[in-house]
């Protein structure tokens, strides 16, 4: 028998039982609507990863020098944790260091940074993150000044106590007010507001507007590093190529600093968006590993439901085999009835649930800031786990009423 | 009823007892059906019970059977083994020139798809499908593209005076409709033999006589048409009547011979 032939039948089959069918396909269709919901949202979050954090947060061809990394995914052993405790720490001649070592073009800022709490005649609003910094930190992170100005050399060489402040900053301790020349205090010292932040939105739902910027050797250090420690040097290569260049420079002046023998570890790390990529790439494989445990129950359940149905199917239309078999049909005309039978319902299972997991990625994407994107490949392997499950669920009853004996199934009613 | 003009040649005892004789070798193209010494035993739990111990039976080309027996004669076990339905226990069952005996079960398939038109006492037409698919539904497993299938079921729709009702389903159809509908299928395939299963059994008197009408017309146009039933006046249609006891053959007689015996008209 042909397949379309079988395929008729089967649709045949679907539209004269149509509530049936639609509980023979729930199980299939929740399994692939999570399927196609967790692949969109882990690919969404993939991009905005990739898009905005790593631009963001950590700045286009960049990497920062640090006693231990900052991100770390997975559990931190306490051996290891002792190890990075044991690491000396960065200091105001490693960052020289490493500015007189490279490569021109190449951009370097220190970076000393906490949460803290702020005060202005105004408002005493949650705390803001304060970034005591030499002026090229403004470059790396693309942090372009909306109104205002970056602090001056002279600002910086003196430690001026004057500061940068985010958007949201500005509205919440200058409610309705021109921020310019105002004063916000940090553990009670004055700073003077010389500059506005453009907007950056916020990632993870963490506002990249609730910071500010102070000079590296303004009193902010003593808040940030009470002791005077360097929490991270930020370089920036000029082009993609240059950076693994940049980081190999990096990595000499500071094994000579450090005084490390060749067979000694770094005891230092260099965290780059290349690594936090990587790290990302491994929190992915989770989300996947988990996000697919509902699919696949769905699928599971579905192929359990389905084999049931079939087998009802066959026993309901044992008559029917047999007066196929009388006529001509061979064991495979039958089995391939069924098999078509059952892969079709499964595959229209799998069709909704695409439609369904189209859909929540969707809705996820319009209430959360995750752009959730349906993969192309999430829908070809619904496509093809559908026909799988639907097969698989198919051949036991199938390869039964191919089986069947015609005398028998002639005198069924 | 109407007498017919054409009779079909009835083979002669001695011609058939020749072709049995010749064990093993095929019998002539004339010969649709020839069994020799079928037998056929079914172990019920440990118990063989002989349904068939030995029937030798021959019919040619053109002929009208009516088979008969009591229940338990072994006319229905006969009945499946002609229709390639089953295989014998010992035996040799010649059909339009093939030794189908030894046939396993996709073989069997394919003869009765091609070879065997049935016709049954409950009809068994697919419920769900119209009268023109049911009657499609052997060229389907022949593998006849649907186009010509279409063609060729409404044809044979036409013949048996359905034109009219091809879409219809079967339950929008009385009882002589779906037998004709299930004549239209039977012979879709131009099969060797009409096989027909007590085909008047679910059916009154008036629409009995409808689809003997059909038979008898079918076996004058040339078509060799076998037919089970347990009931004399309607064995009594066929030009000749096996009668099946406890598996054997007790008697093989033309009709006017039959009727003598069977009918006190």
């Amino acid at each position: 028998m042909p397949l379309y032939e079988a395929a008729r039948l089967a649709f045949a089959q679907i539209r004269v039982q149509k509530l049936k069918s639609f509980f023979t396909l729930i199980g299939v269709t929740i399994g692939v609507m999570f399927l196609i919901a967790v692949v969109s949202i882990v690919n969404g979050m993939g991009r905005y990863v990739e898009q905005d954090v790593a631009a963001k947060v950590l700045g286009v061809n960049t990497f920062t020098v640090r006693r231990f990394p900052n991100m770390n995914v997975g559990d931190v052993t306490s051996a290891t944790w002792h190890e990075w405790l044991r690491r000396p720490r960065l200091t105001k001649e490693d960052a020289d260091a490493i500015r007189d070592a490279l490569p021109p073009g190449a951009r370097w800022a220190i970076d000393v940074d906490d949460y803290v709490d702020a005060q202005s005649r105004y408002a005493t609003a949650p705390q803001v993150q304060a970034h005591a910094a030499t002026p090229g930190l403004f470059a790396i992170k693309d942090l372009v000044i909306d109104h205002g100005r970056a602090f001056t050399q002279a600002e910086e060489q003196l430690g001026s106590p004057v500061v940068v402040i985010g958007s949201e900053v500005a509205d919440d301790y200058f409610p309705n007010l021109d921020p310019l020349g105002r004063t916000l205090r940090f553990a009670g010292l004055p700073y003077r507001v010389i500059g506005v932040l453009a907007k950056q939105g916020s990632v993870f739902g963490v506002s990249l507007d609730r910071q500010v910027v102070a000079p590296f050797t303004s009193p902010m250090q003593r808040l940030t590093s009470p002791r005077g420690y360097i929490h991270g040097i930020v370089v920036q290569a000029p082009t993609p190529a240059a950076l693994d260049n940049a980081m190999e420079v990096v990595t000499e002046v500071m094994r000579k600093r450090h005084e490390l023998r060749p067979s000694e570890p770094n005891d230092f790390a260099l965290e780059s968006s290349a690594s936090a990529l990587t790290q990302w790439d491994t929190i992915k494989r989770y989300l996947v590993l988990a996000g697919m445990v509902l699919p696949a129950i769905g699928l599971v359940v579905g192929a359990i439901v389905i084999m049931n149905i079939m087998l009802v199917a066959v026993a309901e239309r044992t008559r029917e085999i047999g007066i196929r078999k009388s006529l001509g049909a061979r064991r495979r005309d039958i089995m391939a009835q069924f098999l078509v039978e059952s892969a079709t319902l499964s595959i229209l299972g799998a069709a909704v649930g695409i439609g369904l997991g189209w859909g929540l990625a969707r809705l996820i994407a319009t209430v959360s800031p995750l752009p959730a994107s349906v993969a192309l490949w999430s829908v070809g392997l619904s496509v093809a786990l559908g026909a799988g499950v639907g097969i698989a669920a198919g051949i036991y009853p199938a390869s039964r009423a191919a089986r069947l004996d015609p005398i028998t199934a002639l005198r069924a009613e | 009823m109407s007498t017919n003009t054409f009779e079909a040649p009835i083979s002669t005892t001695a011609e058939r007892q020749a072709i049995i004789a010749d064990h093993g070798a095929a019998p002539g193209e004339d010969w649709v059906i020839v069994t020799r010494n079928l037998v056929r035993d079914y172990d019920m739990g440990g118990e063989v019970v002989h349904a068939l111990r030995g029937v030798d039976l021959a019919i040619r080309r053109n002929e009208y059977v009516a088979i008969m027996g009591p229940s338990g004669s072994g006319k229905s076990t006969f009945m499946n083994l002609i229709g390639c339905l089953d295989t014998p226990t010992a035996g040799e069952y010649w059909l339009n020139g093939e030794l189908v005996s030894t046939k396993k079960d996709d073989e069997l398939a394919r003869v009765r798809n091609r070879e065997i038109g049935f016709v049954f006492q409950t009809f068994n037409l697919l419920a769900r499908a119209t009268a023109l698919h049911n009657v499609e539904l052997p060229l389907v497993y022949a593998g006849v593209s649907a186009a010509e299938r279409r063609r060729r079921a409404t044809e044979a729709l036409e013949r048996v005076q359905l034109g009219e009702r091809l879409e219809h389903k079967p339950n929008e159809l009385s009882g002589g409709q779906r037998q004709r509908v299930a004549i239209a299928r039977a012979l879709i395939n131009n099969p060797a033999i009409l096989l027909a299963d007590e085909p008047t059994g679910n059916l009154d008197s008036s629409t009995s006589e409808e689809i003997m009408r059909v038979f008898e017309e079918l076996a004058s146009q040339g078509q060799t048409v076998i037919m089970v039933t347990h009931e004399p006046d309607i064995a009594a249609h066929a030009r000749r009547v096996v009668v099946l006891r406890d598996g054997r053959i007790s008697t093989d007689d033309q009709r006017d011979k039959f009727a003598a015996a069977h009918l006190s008209v």
